[in-house]
């Protein structure tokens, strides 16, 4: 109990995260309907279809249940959010590594190709390439990663420059293991702290970004239930139908509000044990 | 300094250069796409052979890149094809109301963000510090398309003060501004609050903080003079590093209000595969951008004397 009092940035953070991920899992039990049934067009919340039916949360244009909808929304957003997160990481961890433990001329080559990209406004990337390539799960995912992966090589470069000068490395050079497995197993797992906190902020940045490109029409397929691109569709309506808006952004909104707090609160965690 | 900030151009123009390339190979190395996105995709072969030996295609790619370079430039950037205007007309006008829009954002911005992070820095660790923070995280994680939607239900759906486009179609008009400025300031004021704030705690706890307030100097004159002067170096850079994500926010604001700015624009051109529009917006992106990053490093150090006079 006085740990949730104390920690409860985590705790409210971690709970927003692990509902949408119970959500996202029993996504199949807990929707009423199949998340592209169409049936009765525009109902409000609460409403009944012909057949006596409740629809808690409406339908949309198209007579698709919103509730089904979000659910499986839920499923998306954790698919594709963590996917291309852990892509930038992939990449930014490996750079990060190899510039801060080599310096050099590696260095300086990763820096300014890193450099290049943080010229490139991140959405112009998103937009020239997803426009360019052509709108689909996979094209998204390498847009993110490829704006992504700089900012990562950024923080894990400026930690390993602080670690590969500890005398735990030393010992672990001396005792002549190879070059990868002192990076990996002795100087990796002593920076997590701050790569945690910022993986949860990432994700949260890359939650935003889907959403922007699925609100801005770019995103993944229509089919699919994406809360960016549920909004979107429903953009037109919103003078007359707000519900069909106003649950996909709250649903956004609550994951990315979850992800910062949970960024907080481990942050704040660290700083004051 | 005058030989550091020499330096930090050069950086800047070999980066834009640098950019241009990596445009060139994406957009113009296959000729054969050129031509589709200009010609249309039911042009047949011999057409677009044609319009490419017209248009100097035949040329190898390296010359066609310098060419192409030349070409930017002098401000040339080509035909618009869904406009049917040269691309730096349709781009100058989009480009002001631009301005205009981040203009009046950063004159809200920047004071809103202040007033919050000092007092909450001030008082680091009390209530109003609590609520302030909360405030702030809450601002980061409300997406800017999602704060589109709450406030122009707020405002436009309910309480129906307020116009809910921005395509000024009547003319210039304040009221039509109100929104996206709206939405902009309180998508962003929580991340530059946060970093005003953490700055400010952080000078409280310097010494001469400490040494002002045993001078007996009074409060206003310690926060204001020797506490805030200091406490704005960190955020001034931060600030001009988020251009980079400002322009995400002002494209999706100019998207959902219909507001005819530069945003719009690029996404337009993307959508509407637009080559020379898409290849002109982009590149001037960038140079905000970079000139944004070297604004930020160049005032960083002038800002700070302790770099300066190293």
């Amino acid at each position: 109990m006085s740990w949730i009092a104390r920690h409860w940035l985590i705790a409210v953070g971690g709970g927003l995260l692990a509902f949408w991920i119970a959500v996202a899992i029993s996504a199949p039990v807990l929707a009423p309907f199949p998340p592209t049934a169409t049936m009765t067009p525009f109902l409000l919340p609460g409403a009944q279809g012909p057949d006596g039916t409740v629809f808690v949360l409406g339908t949309d244009q198209l007579g698709r249940d919103v509730l089904s909808r979000l659910l499986y929304g839920a499923r998306t957003v954790l698919i594709y959010a963590p996917l291309a997160t852990l892509c930038g990481y992939a990449i930014g961890i490996v750079g990060g590594l190899a510039a801060g433990y080599h310096r050099g001329w590696m260095d300086d080559l990763l820096s300014r190709t890193g450099d290049l990209v943080l010229a490139f406004p991140a959405i112009v990337l998103y937009i020239t390439i997803v426009g360019r390539f052509g709108a689909s799960g996979l094209n998204i995912v390498l847009a993110v990663t490829l704006a992504s992966w700089p900012a990562i090589m950024r923080i894990v470069r400026s930690l390993v420059l602080d670690l590969r000068e500890r005398s735990y490395v030393l010992a672990a050079k001396i005792r002549g293991e190879p070059t990868w497995r002192v990076m990996l197993v002795e100087i990796l797992p002593n920076a997590r702290g701050p790569l945690i906190v910022d993986f949860s902020l990432r994700l949260g940045y890359t939650t935003i970004a889907i959403g922007t490109l699925g609100f801005l029409g770019i995103g993944l397929p229509p089919p699919n239930p994406d809360w960016g691109g549920m909004i979107n569709e429903a953009r037109v309506y919103a003078l007359v139908f707000p519900h069909m808006l106003l649950f996909p952004c709250l649903a956004v909104t609550s994951f990315v509000f979850g992800c910062n707090l949970l960024a907080d609160g481990v942050r704040e965690m660290s700083l004051r044990p | 300094m005058i030989s550091f900030a020499f330096r930090r151009l050069a950086l800047m123009v070999a980066t834009m250069v640098v950019a241009s390339l990596f445009l060139f190979l994406l957009f113009e190395l296959d000729p054969d796409s050129v031509a589709v996105s200009v010609l249309g995709n039911y042009s047949t072969p011999e057409q677009r052979a044609l319009w490419l030996e017209e248009h100097g295609y035949g040329r190898p790619a390296w010359e066609r890149y310098l060419d192409w370079l030349g070409n930017f430039v002098t401000g040339d950037f080509g035909q618009s094809l869904s406009h049917g205007a040269p691309v730096s007309s349709v781009v100058a006008d989009r480009l002001s109301n631009t301005a205009l829009l981040a203009g009046l954002f950063f004159a809200v911005l920047i004071p809103l963000a202040l007033v919050l992070g000092v007092v909450a820095g001030m008082n680091e660790g009390s209530p109003v510090d609590r609520v302030i923070s909360i405030f702030c995280i809450a601002s980061t994680s409300v997406p800017v398309f999602a704060s589109t939607v709450f406030v122009s239900a707020l405002f436009v759906f309910t309480l129906s003060l307020l116009p809910g486009t921005s395509s000024m179609l009547d003319g210039f008009s304040w009221r039509e501004m109100v929104m996206p400025v709206l939405v902009l300031v309180l998508a962003d004021v929580g991340y530059v609050a946060r970093i005003v704030r953490a700055s400010m705690a952080d000078v409280m706890q310097a010494p001469y903080m400490r040494t002002a307030w045993l001078k007996g100097i009074p409060r206003w004159r310690v926060i204001l003079r020797h506490g805030l002067r200091n406490a704005l170096i960190p955020p001034f850079t931060v600030v001009l590093l988020h251009v980079n994500w400002l322009i995400a926010g002002i494209v999706v604001v100019e998207y959902f209000f219909a507001y005819k700015g530069f945003g719009s624009l690029l996404l337009e051109a993307a959508l509407a595969r637009d080559l020379h529009l898409v290849e002109g917006c982009t590149i001037l992106a960038v140079a905000i951008t970079v000139s944004a990053q070297t604004l930020a490093d160049v005032g960083y150090v002038l800002l700070n004397p302790r770099i300066r006079f190293q």
